[in-house]
């Protein structure tokens, strides 16, 4: 039985946007940067995004071809494992929709997962139907503005109804795989999947 | 990158309240004991539930202060003053009393004895609590194998706003005078007492030259405070030679900018 904290009244979220915070998440206004070293700086000369089928062909973009590719612009609320959620976070980016049809004109193929690749060494692991049907893209814009070093630029992958480490920083590659593999706060004791609705934290979360 | 996981299902354990000790104005170290409690690693944190009356539940994370040895767990929490939960935790808890509390959590912002050394410490506020465990741990470890200090030799560079405002000053300060291996280097930011012989500024590209270990001796470097220290103080340990693998960061608070950084 839950324990109550003697004298504990706390702040309950404003009407209308309690419905919108997952379990044990409170608002911020601020956007806090979680990351686990230092941020990379890649310059737009050197920047390319590959999606790499499980047969190993792979299409890539340098940033002027990636540019041109269909954006779109999107407002969505935005959840971090370290329990603050933002509302309304204005992004614009590329649907991976968009990027594998592309990659398909090259034959490349997916797989049933995807594993996220970054500058720095980051990775991070989701199934495919996560990825699909307007539910992620690679966001090169916040708030109008590009994308910060900070927070993931000159690009990072967007997926708004995970928790935020499954939107991968500086990401560079998308590999579709046959089979799962952890990533990187994967396989340190965070949940898979990481829905935040059934508060899939860490491992063996429900 | 590697990374160690932890094993089953992290659950939520009742923690009673043995003791709070106040570190500074703004900071109280609240001591846990929790049944079933099956340890941590020296930088790991937990996640702390309160529920009011109403049923009403809010979480927050929490770094881990105590040493990994500890058969209790200590955190030490920074009251911030427009919080929903670190007013509570810092100004109402009290002895008896009982909170929720899961973990440790964490597999990446870890040091152990076996993780070697030198080691490379850069704290800014509240941040100093998972190096403190770290400082602990090694001096508990130590303690049985005196002979392993030189290689796993300690700076700890800590940036505070004043003199008053140092967390744990004095027991880095006997921990240091009682080892030759552990340095503590103080800079303060706003103000400090008079004839203050250390550093008076914000951490910079000269103090980290001057403090941290050469690169070249592949530290193990831990930096832990709020998001504009970390970003500064990590980006130039890159650009002195550090590799970025082996400077493990951790980031708290807001971006201190309305754009997004």
């Amino acid at each position: 039985m839950t324990p109550i904290s003697r004298g504990f009244r706390g702040r309950r979220p404003a009407d209308g946007l309690a419905a919108r915070l997952p379990p044990g998440q409170y608002e911020t206004r601020d956007f806090p940067v979680l990351s686990a070293g230092p941020t990379p700086h890649t310059p737009l000369s050197a920047w390319d995004l590959t999606l790499r089928g499980p047969g190993g062909r792979s299409a890539r973009w340098m940033w002027d071809e990636f540019a041109t590719l269909p954006r779109e612009t999107i407002t969505v609320d935005i959840h971090c494992v370290t329990k603050w959620s933002k509302f309304d976070t204005k992004w614009e980016g590329v649907s991976i929709d968009t990027l594998i049809s592309h990659a398909a004109a090259k034959q490349v193929t997916t797989g049933g997962y995807v594993l996220a690749s970054c500058d720095g060494g980051y990775t991070t692991n989701l199934p495919l139907p996560d990825l699909t049907n307007g539910k992620a893209w690679i966001a090169f814009s916040y708030g109008g503005e590009p994308l910060a070093p900070e927070h993931g630029g000159p690009a990072r992958l967007l997926v708004p109804h995970l928790y935020f480490w499954k939107s991968a920083k500086w990401v560079r590659e998308l590999r579709f795989m046959d089979t799962d593999s952890p990533g990187f706060w994967e396989a340190a004791g965070y949940h898979n999947r990481g829905d935040p609705w059934r508060e899939q934290r860490y491992t063996g979360d429900e | 990158m590697t990374a160690t996981p932890p094993a089953g299902r992290i659950v939520w354990r009742t923690a009673t309240v043995a003791s709070v000790t106040a570190e500074t104005a703004r900071t109280r170290t609240v001591v846990f004991d929790i049944p079933g409690w099956t340890g941590h690693r020296a930088g790991q944190h937990v996640d702390v539930r309160l529920t009011a009356e109403d049923g009403y539940q809010t979480e927050r994370s929490y770094s881990i202060a105590s040493a990994p040895a500890d058969p209790q767990v200590a955190l030490t929490i920074e009251r911030l003053d427009d919080g929903e939960v670190s007013p509570y935790l810092t100004g109402e808890l009290r002895p008896g009393d009982v909170i929720e509390l899961r973990g440790p959590i964490g597999g990446y912002f870890v040091w152990d004895i076996e993780s070697g050394g030198p080691l490379f410490l850069v704290g800014g506020g509240s941040g100093i609590v998972p190096l403190m465990a770290m400082i602990r741990h090694r001096r508990a470890s130590l303690a049985k194998t005196p002979d392993a200090a030189a290689s796993l030799r300690t700076r700890l560079l800590y940036s505070s706003r004043a003199w008053e405002e140092i967390i744990y000053r004095e027991e880095l300060a006997r921990l240091a005078a009682e080892d030759q291996t552990l340095e503590v280097v103080h800079t303060l930011t706003r103000s400090a007492p008079e004839g203050w012989p250390g550093y008076r500024r914000r951490i910079d590209r000269g103090m980290l030259a001057q403090t941290a270990w050469p690169a070249n001796e592949s530290p193990r470097v831990f930096v832990c405070g709020p998001t504009s220290l970390v970003e500064s103080v990590a980006n130039v340990l890159v650009e002195l030679g550090h590799q970025p693998a082996l400077v493990k960061t951790e980031r708290f608070g807001p971006s201190g900018s309305s754009v997004p950084q």
